[in-house]
């Protein structure tokens, strides 16, 4: 069962690094986080990795393996060749600390900037009423388990840094979206998901659904949705038509633009 | 300075993408196919000729509305004026929904603009704003093009029940030929593609905050979800069901086969 | 003012040795559901707060937590409510608990989730439309507000999002070594944390009158264990070392229902929904072997038959519940009993049959991550094949003693909330009692410091530049020696022992040899030597949590070498019944003179008041 896997993984840090050759034993039911761990534990105690569950569950162990953006916990050995040489980097996109570990600070940092959710006042022991059909859209986003693999593979920001001011990514489109579907919400983000948030900028290639390692539908259910739903607000003419002769979409009612 | 993968901030790795599976397929492939559609119906479109055979009317040239062939103008001739090719009048209907489709848009982004060419592979423009400015800002425009896409689909279906009729020569009453199969496959991938639109599935149902208070329409949402699932499929069949629809009348138009009649 | 990369912290520089230092009123140690729900009811009660936490925010071990929250919200059943909730509680921790705790949790639970959806949470829902509950072991009712089998998830990402919301200050990847005392008066009055940043290595003392711990749990030092890396003890081993007092550490739960194959996935949780849900438990032989291992306890209200068991999922009032869903120690030992009898499956586990119970449909709806989790790591389709498990060490009844309204702890100005501390639970948590645990207790440590912090005033105690002196010598020591050995081996051997001598069932020889073991790699822990530099060094991390873990394993073999019965998490072979000698107390253990041992000391149980002891009748 055991073998001998060889292993490209990249050491250095913010001032520059390579890609090492590391040769390690492993077995066919282990996964690429295992083999690092193996690595750490009996010839390179330093490698900086980052994680924590190991179940796919936290989102944490967010790394590109042969270049393409996984969650190391889940990426099965026996996925490869047992003679496959493979290559583990940091993720491209955020800038590097050290070995497999980046600065994922963008991402928290875009997520202070998004409005909250607003839910009417709840008097102590009220219960509210929401039906199963009405939350279920929002609960497919909040599985997400911000392992941040589609904000890094994201082309609007992996390949250009300038980007990264004015647009907050897949991840929190998802959260527009979210917010935006929730049946008791009281704020209206259209406005702001298109101009401060860059909606416009995404251009739907999809690659934040193809990484999802939750399976979750980014761009069909969140981000397209939400592009709809500002195309309402903003270039429709039959929606203008329709407030100008008092014949209006009632969905937005009771909801405060923000 | 790179900004990208390559720049000052990112772990240090020259390469472009260290992707080792045939990532490039897709975009290769979308670029020839795309490619191949667009020379062929530019071709089509503007030659004006051999786009009806008695009971089929191209799709290209449906509804004929300019200087059509007798027999094939069912909505009548207001552009008999117009000069070129009758299929140029209404062909920017379908071309701009498809244009605008937020599949094709994927489809064209990542294999003509190379914006991304694949996931995780870098793209080689310095600059990039999306959607977010003139012309791109346009492909909002979406759902107006899928309005008219299903006024094009119901033209279609009529034209597929006229493929029914009789070939000259043939008696009055209810006919079929190898054409009317390819009519039929073919506006059921055209409806498939239509319904199953991202737009269709806002307007029917996505834009309601409150699915428990519109059952019907959430009904529709849920199944427009559904077909919607598959829209990238349905958007290549019903490219190529459009062109062989064509194609088929072409030739059969300029005599080079004969259309295989069941009864 | 520089600001911090990660966190965007403002950062000021320490004159002398380039330590960073801020101020606040209350911090809290560790960013799970006890932790963010205690950093917002201090925020919310007015007082400046920051979070500490070892990994990014988000991540840590509460989205694990899969089943739901329990809650006598009564939206399925009317007839629930605290009362029934308490008793539950109680019976299920072998009434060991702290009946306060239990009582203050079953009563402020409800609220606590209803807060949550305010907060932005969107539970599964029942069809009127209210928050929808699950039946899980040990509880009467179904109970447990859930979304799927992700609730743990929801949570933290609900908690996280008002925490970000309200403007809580997060030191990210950024660990507590030391709590700083300020003995100046005498008793010690907390003063301050003394900590490092993981990414550069830097030093980093935050002064606050409060702290609030709320760093989990043990499990790490467990070879086959559900709980991630940063579960090392931390909490238990900083309270100990500023002589607060942990109880119930002998109390260790392990979860009947872990994975077992493939290895590298040895131990990871299998939620109890599987079997809340209709999943049962079945032995090589194809038997449904529950039905033997129904104790005399819990008799009256389990099912002894197959059918009455199959008929309760539908029809609670006239059946009663299947032997499945019996309180997690009794599974576990069921599980264990038959594996050793050479009943188990090929793997050495047991077979968890839900595919031939209920629909595929059923399943993925309703168990969408163990799904999802099976197919990906074991190439199990849950819904065709049954999943094969064993025990797993889950959760730790044991932690710091604290005061039930307060959860101060003996220090003043320490809280602790959540797994960390002790007495909630008794002898053995109900699956589902963590979740509200944290909210409830995490609420009320937050308020407690806060308020502890506005009566303070301008008196406030101070960090002494010694204490500084000591923090940063001791953290940086294991670079100091050269050649030494490396701490991952002894991590791992640590494991090794823990599992083999202090797990599921226990002897006086084992427990006896694991005390000598810890010994030894006490020693050797003492001449381990870490590669490398400060920055972002998993080995030299692993040697600072490696001191805890160490210290928090003695305190478990400890107390379980002494508490001569088996009750709940702790079941000692020698000694197979429980006694009720020992029911009638709790085993305190505290820093030894040489600071580096822990002794124990017997207490009473707090005794209960008349009007709740009736539930007991």
């Amino acid at each position: 069962m055991a073998y001998n896997l060889k292993m490209r993984l990249w050491r250095g840090d913010k001032s520059g690094g390579e890609l090492k050759d590391y040769d390690v034993e492993v077995e066919r039911g282990e996964v690429v986080l295992d083999a690092i761990h193996r690595v750490q534990a009996t010839q390179a105690g330093d490698l900086a990795v980052r994680w924590n569950c190991k179940a796919g569950k936290c989102g944490s162990c967010s790394a590109e393996i042969n270049g393409r953006p996984r969650l190391m916990c889940m990426c099965r050995l026996s996925d490869f060749e047992e003679s496959e040489t493979i290559t583990v980097t940091p993720m491209r996109t955020f800038p590097v600390i050290r070995d497999l570990v980046t600065d994922v600070s963008f991402n928290y940092k875009k997520a202070r900037q998004l409005p909250s959710v607003e839910l009417p006042e709840r008097k102590p022991g009220e219960k509210r009423t929401m039906m199963q059909e009405d939350v279920e859209r929002g609960q497919e986003f909040r599985k997400c388990i911000e392992c941040f693999l589609c904000q890094n593979v994201c082309h609007v920001v992996r390949d250009h840094e300038d980007n990264k001011e004015a647009f907050s990514g897949p991840r929190f489109f998802l959260r527009f979206a979210e917010l935006d579907m929730h049946p008791l919400d009281t704020a209206d983000r259209r406005e702001r998901a298109q101009q401060a948030a860059g909606l416009g900028m995404c251009n739907i290639t999809k690659c934040c659904t193809e990484v999802c390692p939750e399976g979750i539908h980014i761009t069909d259910n969140a981000i397209i949705p939400m592009k709809e739903r500002v195309v309402d607000k903003k270039y429709d003419p039959l929606v203008w038509l329709g407030n100008k002769i008092g014949i209006r979409n009632k969905d937005n009612d009771g909801r405060t633009p923000v | 300075m790179s900004t990208g993968v390559t720049g000052p901030t990112r772990a240090s790795i020259p390469e472009k993408t260290l992707r080792t599976d045939r990532w490039w397929l897709y975009p290769l492939t979308t670029f020839v196919v795309f490619t191949a559609f667009v020379i062929y119906a530019t071709w089509r479109a503007f030659s004006g000729t051999h786009y009806f055979v008695e009971p089929y009317l191209s799709p290209f040239y449906s509804p004929c509305l300019g200087d059509c062939v007798e027999g094939s103008s069912d909505f009548g001739q207001p552009f008999g004026w117009f000069p070129l090719s009758s299929a140029l009048i209404i062909l920017i209907f379908p071309l701009g929904f498809r244009m605008s489709c937020y599949y094709y848009r994927k489809a064209y982004y990542r294999s003509f603009w190379l914006s991304p060419p694949a996931c995780g592979v870098a793209e080689p423009h310095g600059g990039y704003s999306g959607e977010s400015r003139f012309p791109l800002i346009l492909n909002n425009i979406h759902r107006y093009f899928w309005y008219a896409a299903v006024v094009v689909a119901l033209i279609l279906t009529y034209d597929t029940v006229l493929a029914f009729g009789p070939m000259q020569g043939e008696s009055d009453g209810i006919h079929m030929g190898l054409g009317t199969l390819i009519f039929l496959v073919n506006i059921a991938f055209i409806w498939l593609y239509t319904l199953s639109c991202h737009s269709c599935r806002h307007v029917v149902g996505g834009r309601l905050r409150h699915f428990s208070k519109h059952p019907v329409r959430y009904r529709l949402w849920t199944w427009v979800s559904r077909m919607n699932g598959d829209h990238s499929k349905y958007a290549w069949l019903s490219l190529f069901s459009v062109a062989i629809a064509d194609l088929y009348v072409y030739l059969l138009s300029t005599g080079a086969i004969e259309d295989l009649r069941f009864f | 003012m520089a600001r911090h990369e990660m966190t965007g912290n403002e950062m000021s520089y320490y004159a002398e040795g380039g330590i960073e230092r801020h101020q606040y009123d209350v911090v809290v140690v560790g960013a799970g559901g006890a932790g963010l729900r205690a950093a917002i009811a201090a925020h919310e009660a007015g007082a400046n707060t920051a979070i500490v936490c070892k990994s990014l925010l988000g991540k840590a071990h509460t989205v694990m937590a899969e089943g739901g929250i329990a809650a006598a919200m009564g939206n399925r059943w009317p007839e629930d409510n605290w009362e029934v909730h308490f008793r539950d509680t109680m019976r299920g921790g072998k009434m060991l608990n702290n009946w306060r705790m239990a009582q203050l949790h079953a009563q402020e639970a409800p609220e606590r989730v209803l807060e949550l959806e305010d907060w932005g949470a969107l539970f599964d829902r029942t069809d009127d439309g209210l928050i929808s509950q699950r039946d899980f072991g040990g509880h009467r009712y179904a109970r447990l507000a859930h979304v799927g089998d992700r609730t743990g998830l929801e949570m933290i990402r609900t908690l996280q999002q008002r925490a970000v919301q309200i403007g809580i200050d997060v030191f990210m990847e950024c660990t507590v070594t030391d709590l700083l005392q300020d003995r100046s008066s005498g008793e010690g009055r907390m003063a301050g944390v003394f900590a490092y940043w993981r990414e550069t290595g830097r030093f980093v003392v935050i002064d606050a009158p409060a702290v609030i711990l709320a760093t989990g749990g043990i499990g790490k030092s467990f070879k086959v264990t559900s709980n991630s890396w940063e579960y090392t003890g931390d909490g238990h081993a900083l309270a100990l070392r500023a002589g607060a007092k942990l109880i119930n550490m002998e109390f260790v739960q392990f979860h009947p229902t872990g994975m077992v194959w493939p290895p590298s996935v040895k131990g990871l949780l299998v939620t109890e929904s599987v079997r809340g849900d209709g999943g049962i438990l079945k032995n090589s032989e194809g038997k449904r072997f529950m039905f033997d291992y129904i104790p005399d306890f819990f008799k009256a209200e389990t099912a002894d038959t197959e059918e009455e068991a199959d008929r309760w999922y539908d029809d609670k009032k006239n059946n009663r519940r299947p032997p499945e869903l019996l309180p997690r120690d009794e599974v576990a030992r069921a599980i264990n009993s038959e594996i050793k009898a050479g009943r188990g499956s090929e793997h050495g586990g047991i077979y968890l049959d839900i595919a031939s119970r209920r629909t595929p449909e059923f399943i993925r709806k309703r168990l969408p991550s163990m799904y999802h989790q099976f197919k990906e790591l074991a190439d199990v389709d849950i819904t065709a094949e049954p999943m094969e498990i064993g025990p797993t060490c889950h959760y730790v009844m044991g932690g710091v003693e604290v005061d039930a309204d307060s959860q101060e702890s003996a220090v003043t100005g320490l809280y602790a909330a959540g797994e960390v501390s002790g007495g909630m639970h008794g002898s053995n948590r109900l699956g589902g009692n963590s979740l509200s645990d944290l909210l409830v207790f995490g609420r009320r440590a937050g308020e407690s410091a806060a308020a502890y912090v506005a009566g303070l005033g301008e008196a406030r105690p101070a960090v002494s530049d010694e204490d500084l002196r000591a923090g940063q010598w001791s953290a940086v020591a294991p670079f100091s020696v050269d050649g030494g050995e490396n701490p991952y081996s002894i991590q791992h051997d640590l494991q090794q022992k823990m599992n083999d001598l202090v797990g599921i069932i226990r002897t006086e020889a084992e427990l006896a040899q694991a005390l000598e073991e810890i010994e030894q790699l006490k020693v050797r822990a003492k001449s381990m030597s870490v590669d490398g530099h400060r920055q972002y060094n998993p080995g030299w991390h692993l040697a600072l949590d490696l001191r805890n873990m160490l210290l928090v394993s003695e305190a478990i073999a400890k107390a379980a070498l002494a508490r001569q019965e088996s009750r709940g998490g702790h079941t000692r072979d020698d000694f197979p019944g429980p006694n009720p000698e020992w029911g009638a107390k709790n085993l305190v253990v505290s820093l030894a003179d040489d600071g580096e041992s822990v002794m124990l000391n017997p207490q009473p149980l707090p005794p209960m008041p008349d009007d709740l002891k009736k539930f007991f009748d």
